[in-house]
């Protein structure tokens, strides 16, 4: 005896939340169902195995005819041959692309190619991600970067447009496909601590203020390309290092400020050269597209490292970051302020942001 | 008569990519009609065409008019090869047809192709132009109006009900023509697709002329049918109702008002004809019960057995199947027209009513079928309810010869319904109604089924010029103050057709009830229920050896009485185990394969207040002195007895304490109840014989004389109840809950078994059917659980044997919310608080009633709504004459609101196979939806298996139903029903192949509180918005 057939078609489609994520989570149809048991939905209705296992079924396969739909999801709303209520809608969409941070940690950065998704198994087993479950969130960061690589327009907005998602979802996306763009360097040992939330801020601070769409909003791949000029512009911040009375005018300036303002007083003083040469450097370099990538680990090394040995609490960084920039305005010869104000804005978000254990 | 079609392909989209190396296509549109072919103009290098081409125009008969289909092909342009086609569009043209329906035919429908399904969708727009008055010429019935709903439309009222129409249409199936050998299956699908279409509009054009000679102007419960004979050809032919309709007007307020007035004043009515009734019952108890004759057999007024053409030799011979004919049917059953004019009839109301009797007899039996598809009625339409008829027949399939001159399945037809004819006589009743026909075939083998329930009708609705008798009616069919009278036996009781219990109406005591009452149609709504009623099935498996021809058709034909046989056992058994005593909505399919029969009987039971509480169900052994066996028996028998407790309280079934009341003559005490012996040798000299030997009074007794039977007993227990918060029937909605919300969830389950065991026992099988059965209610109660509390009404289950040790069983119904809190308090002032739904239909009567007998409206008016009739009917009357520009302009400003809300231009389509969606009310009926799909893959494996393939052809037919009501500019399907699922399937090939037949009335629904006209635009998108949420 067995069921060769067992369908079950609703006019408007039934969907199960937790099994849409079961699915989501490249669970098989039997594990879904041995999950299921496990959390109780045998006492439901006086459901058996069997009961459960043909719903699970049935879901699924709704899901895979769905998945098409999903891939553009604006062809949801219009298409006809599920009648799906709105909200249910954007349920669907927001949960197809939602993506587990264990697993964008791994690809963040890496350039989305057959090569890397060729590694999908490996950093399936070292994340405890399905493959499956791996390949769909590969496959959405794909998309997401082809389709938005053509439009013009904020890349936030034009993420949230074509594939209906919540504004924080567009952002983390505009975060992926920024990083994957400029290929930033995330998988180096020493920026393992950094979560994707930590990256993803980052993201927005650079898309936001150092990008081409910073200065002029219509230009193709305004938002994911990083302004040149302005990168040009940054080799003109070295004179606060190579110039010694620049640099020792700007010293005193912060120490007068700091002075008995935090415990960290004496480390800041000492390090002070340190820092601000590390600081420069990394602007110095830019232009750079190999120091692009390096950008934070470059951060790391240069600024988070030397201060968290010296003990710095997140406030010193802060402190000593604001009165380190603001000092800049002061010092009578140093005519760059507005690319100044443009380069350490950023850096002193990133690094508050980046500043934890 | 010409009539000029236009139509206008406007855009496309998400159409498939038809050129590799660019991923776009060059798409441009054919619209044929007829003979007559155009085209559009290439819309190069894209998936979302905008074609907005001129308007086309068809110069046509409109008899072609309601035969073809209008036909729109999107093809791929190819300058080098030939053009590929994307899909098709069938979009039949018959509401526009109609002055009352759809003005405009607009929107987006998939494009649909019978190998890759749905490809895009195209937007269209069609008009009709008919140039003279419809109802002029007789070759066309253009403007009569279709209904697949089985009651009087909400918003019309029935001025005359005529009866029954029938027409069938046979052709050559072209998958089976020499042809088909070297066409594509493409090609063949589409031929077949088109033939159908081609033959339903033939059929429904023809029943059309049939209503309009008979002075109708509309069919109402409209059954259309495919059988699909194989190599001897495709019949096509439908069953209705012709009724001459009115439209009511939209003003919602007057009409409730008077509906509550006309509602009210039964009681104050009955009591006159109460008193001239009484004094004629007395000294009649006595005499009943001691006369009875020993019973045996099933006991309930269910005819099918003794009258099959190849009942077994108890009954009649066996004869070879293509000589079955009524006229020994004839013979067995004597007609017994005059029975109302003889005994019992005169002493219950007098000579007046015989009068009347004989009247209404005289004008059904003019017609050749006093048959009505109709399965719920007007208050006072139906007096009396005899029982279920039934006729089965057996037939051998031979090629279709001449398809102009279809007698041979007419004359199969004519002879079956004559048989339910003779059986409803027999029956003491003038008419069948809630009738239905069905075949099922295997091979060249096929049985022709028809059933339907003998009753009683009011005389009113079946003469011309009634208006002079109408107040003489009302007085004497209203001689019970609680509605019991449709329970009241229409038969002599000293004469009786079969062996039963009667006893005094439990409500109004003075006429004569059955012990249990069988029929196929929906509940009366006004009758008096006690509890809740529940879905109960009869299941059965039965083997039969491979066969060919005659020899086959004689096996199947003897199988049959005893199937009936059982699964009527069955049925009773179950209802006995839940404390009711009657059934509403009985559908017993059988179906037919190769080697074996299935059975499955589906049915509404409740406990009506009219009929005597059931008796419970005794255990019988057969050796007394055995004393194991003593005692199994009487676990068993705890058994059933705490199942019966437990069912009494889970269905809430109290029945109410029997008090001598003064009124009437006094109830005589439940006598022995039935009496039905299991065994499996069934003749009847054992039968009678056994009768004797027991002596337990007042109970149903089962008798335990071998194993099969204790198995037969452990299934009967294992049917388990529906979890906590569900309910579910097979009738239009259930006893005993009335206040519905307005969640709704239609849907369609198929399940196919396979049977790998080779040698199975009848019993064997029996139990795999059943258990098949119950996990598919399992399932979709565990599906349908986030609706709790709710009740899938409109259970129907359809069973077939695709191949040999296949089992199928498809149900399509549909699960409605309701308030749990409320279910007690809305029991009391029911009639007016059971939706507006209900008020419409009980409005259509009473209605009637205000204009046509002025007597009528010196009756007090409703305390609740306080307006005096004679106001409320003038201004009814007025509304009516605006009511046309009014309707129309509303269905225009429904359409341009339409695409803008929800920021999705797909309107919600909600589908029921209820006439009915809770919560709103229908505005407009947009015209009938009768769509034939074929769907075949030659890559089963790819699209997910057999069930990844029917899981996607079923949500393509769902989507192509609601894009076609969409485009006529209605919200929703009403009376849906799936009447063919048939699959083919060869995995071994990597092919399938699947048929769907669907129908439904195509309407607009606002919701039930707006009123106003004007508001109910915007009222249309919050019904759909709010629907919608209602039903995730």
């Amino acid at each position: 005896m067995a069921v060769e057939l067992d369908v079950f078609v609703g006019n408007t489609t039934i969907m199960d939340e937790e099994v849409y994520q079961l699915w989501l989570d490249g669970y098989t149809v039997n594990d879904a169902v041995k999950v299921r048991m496990e959390g109780g939905a045998l006492d439901e209705c006086e459901a058996n195995a069997d009961v459960l296992l043909s719903d699970t079924m049935d879901q699924y396969r709704t899901f895979q005819m769905c998945e098409r739909l999903l891939h553009s999801p604006s062809k949801l709303a219009n298409q006809l041959l599920f009648q799906i209520p709105p909200h249910r809608q954007a349920m669907l969409i927001e949960r197809y692309y939602d993506f587990d941070d264990a697993f964008v940690r791994e690809v963040l950065g890496k350039k989305l190619s057959k090569g890397t998704k060729k590694d999908l198994d490996d950093i399936s087993a070292k994340t405890g991600v399905t493959l499956k479950s791996c390949r769909r969130q590969f496959d959405n960061f794909k998309r997401v970067f082809k389709v938005v690589e053509e439009l013009k327009g904020p890349l936030v907005e034009n993420i949230r447009q074509h594939f209906l998602l919540s504004d924080k979802l567009g952002r983390d996306y505009a975060a992926i496909v920024f990083f994957a763009n400029n290929r930033f360097e995330t998988g180096k040992r020493k920026l393992q601590y950094l979560t994707f939330q930590d990256f993803a801020y980052c993201a927005g601070q650079l898309i936001d203020h150092w990008t081409v769409g910073a200065v002029d909003n219509m230009v193709e791949d305004m938002d994911v390309d990083l302004d040149k000029e302005f990168l040009q512009e940054l080799k003109e911040l070295k004179i606060l290092i190579s110039d010694k009375d620049l640099l020792d005018q700007h010293k005193s300036l912060v120490c007068t400020a700091l002075r008995g303002k935090t415990k960290a007083f004496p480390e800041m003083e000492a390090n002070f050269k340190n820092l601000s040469r590390g600081l420069v450097n990394i602007a110095a370099k830019l232009t750079n597209t190999k120091d692009v990538r390096d950008f934070f680990i470059d951060l790391v090394e240069k600024f988070i490292e030397p201060c968290r040995s010296d003990r710095w609490t997140a406030a010193d960084t802060r402190l000593y970051l604001t009165h380190y920039s603001n000092s800049a305005h002061i010092l009578d010869t140093f005519k760059h302020q507005v690319v100044w104000d443009r380069y350490m804005g950023v850096i002193k978000s990133c690094i508050f942001k980046m500043y934890h254990d | 008569m010409p009539g000029k079609l236009k139509a206008k392909i406007v855009a496309g989209r998400h159409l498939p990519v038809m050129d590799r190396a660019s991923e776009l296509t060059d798409a441009f549109v054919e619209v044929k009609f007829g003979n007559i072919t155009f085209k559009t103009d290439v819309y190069p290098k894209s998936l979302n065409p905008q074609w907005n081409s001129e308007w086309f125009k068809f110069e046509v008969d409109d008899e072609d008019l309601q035969d073809e289909p209008l036909q729109i092909t999107v093809l791929d342009h190819d300058t080098y090869s030939a053009n590929d086609a994307i899909g098709k569009v069938y979009i039949d043209i018959d509401p526009l047809l109609c002055s009352e329906a759809a003005s405009v035919i607009s929107g987006w429908f998939p494009i649909y192709d019978t190998i890759h399904g749905i490809r895009g969708e195209i937007n269209v727009l069609i008009k009709v132009e008919l140039f003279n008055d419809l109802n002029r010429f007789r070759q066309s019935s253009c403007g009569v109006k279709f209904f697949c709903t089985t009651s009087i439309p909400r918003y019309y009222r029935a001025a005359m009900v005529h009866g029954f129409v029938e027409e069938l249409v046979v052709n050559e199936d072209p998958e089976y023509q020499w042809i088909d050998r070297i066409r594509t299956p493409r090609a063949s699908n589409e031929a077949r697709q088109r033939l159908i279409s081609l033959m339903s509009g033939e059929l429904q054009r023809k029943i059309g002329l049939k209503v309009l000679e008979m002075g109708g102007n509309a069919v109402v419960g409209y059954l259309q049918c495919f059988d699909l004979e194989g190599e001897s050809g495709l019949v096509v032919r439908a069953i209705g109702t012709a009724c001459t309709l009115d439209k009511i007007t939209s003003g919602g307020a007057p009409a409730t008002a008077i509906a509550n007035a006309t509602t009210h004043m039964h009681p104050s009515t009955a009591p006159a004809s109460n008193a001239c009734n009484s004094p004629s019952k007395d000294g009649k108890e006595p005499v009943f019960g001691e006369d009875l004759p020993s019973s045996s057999g099933p006991l309930t007024p269910f005819r099918a057995l003794p009258s099959n053409p190849f009942s077994p030799a108890p009954f009649s011979p066996p004869q070879a199947s293509r000589q079955s004919s009524s006229s020994d049917t004839d013979l067995s059953l004597t007609p017994k027209t005059g029975m109302g004019s003889g005994g019992s009839a005169g002493k219950e109301a007098g000579p007046l009513k015989t009068l009347l009797r004989q009247q209404t007899q005289t004008a059904l039996e003019q017609r050749e079928f006093p048959f009505f598809t109709l399965t719920s009625f007007p208050p006072a339409f139906l007096l009396h309810v005899g029982g279920v008829v039934s006729a089965r027949s057996v037939k051998l399939l031979d090629r279709i010869h001449n398809p102009d001159e279809p007698e041979t399945r007419d004359a199969w037809w004519e002879e079956i319904r004559q048989e339910i004819k003779s059986h409803a006589k027999a029956l003491g009743c003038h008419a069948v109604v809630g009738y239905s026909e069905s075949t099922s075939i295997c091979e060249e083998v096929c049985i022709l089924s028809a059933s339907g329930t003998a009753a009683i009708l009011n005389p009113r609705y079946m003469r011309e010029g009634c208006l002079d008798v109408a107040s003489m009616d009302h007085r004497f069919e209203e001689p019970s103050p609680s509605n019991c009278g449709f329970c009241h036996i229409p038969y002599d009781e000293f004469n009786m057709p079969f062996p039963a219990q009667l006893t005094y109406c439990y409500l109004c005591r003075r006429q004569k009830v059955p012990d249990v009452l069988f029929t196929t149609i929906d509940l009366p709504s006004d009758a008096a229920v006690t509890g809740k009623g529940c879905l109960i099935q009869a299941r059965l498996c039965r083997l039969k050896k491979r066969a060919q021809g005659e020899v086959n058709a004689t096996a199947i034909s003897n199988l049959l009485p005893f199937m009936e046989y059982e699964l009527h056992t069955q049925l009773m058994n179950k209802l006995k185990l839940r404390s009711m005593n009657a059934l509403f909505g009985l559908h017993i399919q059988i179906s037919v394969g190769e080697n074996m029969l299935l059975g499955l009987a589906s049915a509404t039971g409740v406990y009506l207040t009219a009929l005597p509480t059931p008796g419970g169900i005794q255990i019988a052994g057969k050796t007394p002195g055995d004393m194991s066996n003593e005692h199994h028996m009487l676990t068993i028998q705890k058994r059933i007895n705490d199942t019966i407790a437990k069912n009494k309280e889970l269905y809430q079934i109290t029945p109410p304490e029997l008090t001598e009341e003064v009124v009437g003559s006094p109830i005589p005490e439940p006598r022995p109840r039935n009496r039905l012996f299991r065994s499996h040798s069934e003749s009847s000299d054992e039968l009678s014989e056994l009768d004797l030997s027991h002596g337990k009074k007042d109970a149903f007794v089962l008798e335990i004389d071998d194993t099969d039977a204790v198995e037969d007993i452990h299934s009967l227990l294992t049917d388990a109840p529906p979890p906590t918060g569900f309910h579910s029937c097979n009738t239009e909605v259930m006893p005993g809950i009335y206040n519905w919300t307005s969640g709704i969830q239609m849907f369609t389950s198929v399940r196919v078994l396979r049977l790998s065991n080779a040698n199975l026992t009848n019993q064997g099988l029996n139990k795999i059917f059943t258990d098949l059965c119950e996990n598919l209610l399992k399932s979709l109660y565990f599906k349908l659980r986030s609706m709790i509390p709710c009740c899938i009404c409109h259970l129907n289950f359809t069973v077939a044997v695709p191949e040999e040790e296949l089992i199928q069983v498809a149900v399509t119904a549909v699960a409605m919310t309701f308030d749990k809190d409320q279910t007690q308090e809305k029991l009391a002032d029911r009639p007016i608080t059971k939706g507006c739904s209900e008020t419409e239909e009980q409005l259509q009567f009473p209605l009637e009633l205000c204009v046509d007998c002025p007597s009528a409206s010196t009756q007090p008016p409703s305390k609740t709504s306080g307006v005096p009739i004679s106001s409320a009917v003038s201004s009814r009357v007025s509304s009516l004459e605006r009511s046309s520009p009014l309707t129309e302009s509303r269905s225009r400003s429904l359409r341009s609101n339409r695409c803008s809300f929800g920021g999705s231009s797909v309107t919600v389509v909600k589908m029921t196979p209820l006439s009915f969606l809770p919560g709103t009310r229908v505005v407009k009926y947009l015209g009938i939806i009768n769509m034939f799909f074929i769907r075949e893959t030659t890559s089963l494996r790819e699209e997910g298996g057999v069930s990844g393939f029917l899981h996607s052809f079923v949500a393509e037919v769902f989507a192509m139903v609601r894009a076609h009501v969409a485009a006529l500019g209605g919200n929703a399907v009403v009376s849906y029903s799936m009447k063919e699922c048939v699959l083919m399937e060869n995995p071994n090939k990597n092919q399938a192949q699947c048929l769907i037949n669907v129908s439904g009335d195509a309407v607009i629904c606002v919701r039930e509180l707006d009123q106003e006209p004007a508001s109910s635009a915007t009222s249309l998108g919050q019904a759909c918005t709010s629907g919608m949420e209602g039903s995730t």
